[in-house]
């Protein structure tokens, strides 16, 4: 029986996945066409979606960007056979996109069916686990630790050191906590990951709580993903029901199970404290650190809080090798990034390659510039949090330092494009207005220093003593920076400061033609 | 959204009661109660509370801490318009603008006919298709002034 991959990732429903599908199914019944549908994650590829595959003897053949009145002419063009037609993009392992990249934690993702475990282990999947079981709790945290991983959810903490932190606490209980908060605009990969291939996170999950020694684990999911959630579901009962989960996981003995949890719209739940306030059902309130979560964590017990990408690549760096994973990259970032490639962009979508590609190669070679076709005149990396970047700083390379270098944060490897028509004093005004919404109220300069910025904003833009009130601006930013318990009230001057670097002149543009008089 | 029945605290309490086993129930109780009853009644607060073995004052401010949960009901479908920064990089903001005003409706209004509530959302994780909505759950990509008027006088019939 011929098989067709029709993704049920959220960005493929979101351009009509579902109605291609069921036209699909139409159209092959009216013809007496027998077929297997595959309900895969994205390839990344995210432009073309919705993207069909169809599996022949030479490969997946793919036809992007499907609309349900194209279904009639590509049976007509034989692709149950792999026929050519204005749509096809040939193999979809040779597109240029998809070959150029180096997949380690999305190995799996968009190429097999994501709820079946059988297929999740005809792709390698539980390697990685056997592994562990194999070599004991102390020697996985040493391969974590010489892979070089680091947190992928934004800070870039060693993951091998907080596993270590945890595993050496005392304790009667720990825990291990997905962080699935992933609120960042521009990010997606998370989401990609989960919908994709959630046996990896649910793999990595269970290979973090057995180095550490914890039975349960938490994935703290926000609530802007449903069909995530239902995916996730889906498989937790799988894995249940096939043996990777429960009293004993794979007949290791090891007993080990995990619970989903929706978040409820605060941004600010996606910090690791806030997360675990939320989970534990109060207001998500920062907590100040120390202690770490390392130490006092869930319900006062040691807890692991990784994001998804970075519990997701534990199976690969545990069957691989700590050595394979860091053999990729640059400096002190080690192995590979998953970049999502966002906003006013062609080649919108996620590729993952080591660290080290200059931020041009990432928006122009591989993004292939605006969508509206005019110069690009920011990118915003990493978040709601992290700095815009002008053209003129596109040598920079992709990693955690040289990044840093220029104030600027590699997050959890969005990138936001914007063409020439951004105002950029009305995107540092909206990171201001942002911060005021999604504040957790604990710190006066986070809670009302944000509204003042917002309304100071609104004065330069106004023109009302314009290079007084960009002072103050900047004054209200460095007390935010300084005074401000967590990165959001810490971070968000980010953008307003790196706007007002790079692009002064949008600040001063009511005040500009008076003076050219 | 369609499908909430009315409030009827015995039928919260089977929520609430059916949920206490959990380490940390309160946000799957009021995920459940909201679902059952298209959002949160202030009446369950005090029951909540009691469930809980915590303050009224402390359950409120779980409540109300949140986003998502809603005082009061939403019309009969709820279209959510990403306003975070890749969705603006495609102007989301002026096609929200725009289009509130030919509905006559602000940020988080219902229309007067009860068709249809308008919410703010922050990122969808659409970022590669912005602008980006959900429409009573299902994902919209590359959202414009058609597809948003559809969606309207969609609502608007059934
Ligand atoms: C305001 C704020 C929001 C955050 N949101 C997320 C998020 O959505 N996902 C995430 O993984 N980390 C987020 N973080 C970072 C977490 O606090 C924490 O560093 C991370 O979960 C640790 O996991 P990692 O070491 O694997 O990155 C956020 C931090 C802040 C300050
Ligand atoms: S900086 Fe803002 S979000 Fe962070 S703890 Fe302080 S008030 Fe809360
Ligand atoms: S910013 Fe709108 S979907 Fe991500």
């Amino acid at each position: 029986m011929t098989k067709v991959y029709v993704p049920r990732d959220m960005a493929a429903l979101a351009v009509g996945a579902k109605r291609v599908l069921a036209a699909i199914e139409k159209e092959a019944a009216a013809r007496g066409e027998t077929i297997q549908i595959i309900r895969n994650g994205s390839r990344g590829l995210l432009w073309l979606e919705p993207l069909v595959e169809v599996e022949t003897p030479e490969g997946r053949i793919g036809y992007g960007n499907v609309k349900p009145s194209d279904v009639p002419s590509l049976f007509d063009a034989g692709f149950l056979k792999g026929g050519a037609h204005p749509l096809s993009i040939g193999k979809v392992e040779d597109h240029p996109y998809w070959a150029k990249q180096t997949r380690v934690t999305f190995e799996r993702v968009g190429i097999i069916d994501p709820v079946n475990l059988d297929d999740y282990v005809a792709h390698g999947g539980g390697q990685g686990l056997a592994k562990a079981f194999e070599i004991g709790p102390a020697k996985v945290i040493e391969e974590v630790t010489k892979s070089g991983l680091r947190g992928r959810g934004g800070a870039g903490f060693p993951a091998g050191i907080k596993w270590k932190t945890v595993a050496d606490a005392p304790a009667d209980r720990r825990y291990v906590v997905t962080n699935a908060d992933e609120g960042d605009s521009g990010t997606f990969a998370d989401r990609m990951v989960m919908e994709g291939d959630p046996f990896v996170l649910i793999e990595g999950m269970t290979i973090c709580g057995y180095a550490i020694g914890a039975s349960k684990g938490f994935i703290y999911l926000r609530a802007e993903y449903p069909q995530c959630a239902e995916v996730l579901t889906e498989a937790l009962e799988a894995a249940r029901k096939g043996g990777w989960l429960g009293p004993n996981v794979r007949g290791s003995g090891f007993a080990f199970d995990i619970e989903l949890r929706i978040g409820a719209g605060a941004y600010v739940c996606g910090e690791e404290t806030s997360l675990l306030e939320s989970l534990e059902g109060h207001r998500g309130i920062v907590r100040a650190k120390p202690p770490l979560p390392a130490h006092v964590g869930f319900m006062g017990r040691p807890t692991v809080v990784n994001n998804v990408l970075t519990l997701a690549t534990a199976p690969a760096i545990l069957a691989k090798g700590g050595e394979y994973y860091a053999s990729f990259g640059v400096g002190r970032s080690r192995g590979t990034m998953p970049l999502q490639i966002a906003g006013n962009v062609k080649f919108g979508g996620l590729y993952e390659t080591p660290f080290g590609l200059t931020l041009g190669e990432i928006v122009n070679d591989i993004g292939g510039g605006t969508l509206s076709g005019r110069p690009v005149r920011a990118v915003q990396c990493g978040g709601p949090l992290g700095a815009y970047v002008p053209p003129s700083l596109f040598d920079t390379p992709f990693d955690y330092e040289a990044f840093q270098k220029h104030d600027s944060l590699i997050g959890h490897g969005g990138l936001v494009v914007f063409d020439d028509t951004v105002d950029m004093a009305q995107m540092a005004r909206f990171g201001m207005e942002f911060c005021a919404i999604e504040s957790c109220g604990k710190c006066t300069p986070c809670r009302i220093g944000s509204t003042r910025g917002v309304e100071t904003i609104d004065k330069i833009v106004e023109g009302v003593d314009v290079e007084a009130n960009i002072e103050l601006l900047s004054d209200l930013c460095n007390t935010m920076k300084f005074g401000s318990l967590c990165a959001l009230g810490g971070f968000a001057p980010y953008p307003v400061e790196s706007a007002l670097r790079h692009y002064p002149e949008d600040f001063r543009k009511a005040t500009l033609p008076a003076a050219a008089e | 959204m369609s499908g909430a029945v009315p409030w009827n605290e015995a039928r919260a309490q089977e929520i609430i009661d059916a949920h206490l086993g959990l380490e940390g129930p309160a946000l799957p109780i009021l995920h459940a109660i909201q679902e059952e009853f298209g959002y949160v009644p202030e009446a369950v607060v005090p029951q909540l509370a009691q469930s809980l073995n915590i303050s009224r004052a402390e359950m409120h401010g779980v409540v109300t801490f949140y986003h998502d949960f809603r005082h009061a009901p939403a019309g009969r479908h709820v279209l959510k318009l990403c306003r975070a920064e890749s969705c603006q990089s495609m102007g989301s903001e002026k096609i929200a603008k725009d289009f509130l005003e030919r509905i006559k409706l602000e940020w988080g209004g219902t229309a007067n006919d009860g068709s249809l509530t308008v919410e703010a959302i922050y990122c969808l994780g659409l970022c590669a298709h912005s602008p980006g909505a959900l429409y009573d759950g299902e994902p919209i990509g590359r959202v414009d002034a058609e597809i948003l008027d559809e969606l309207a006088s969609e609502a608007q019939k059934s």
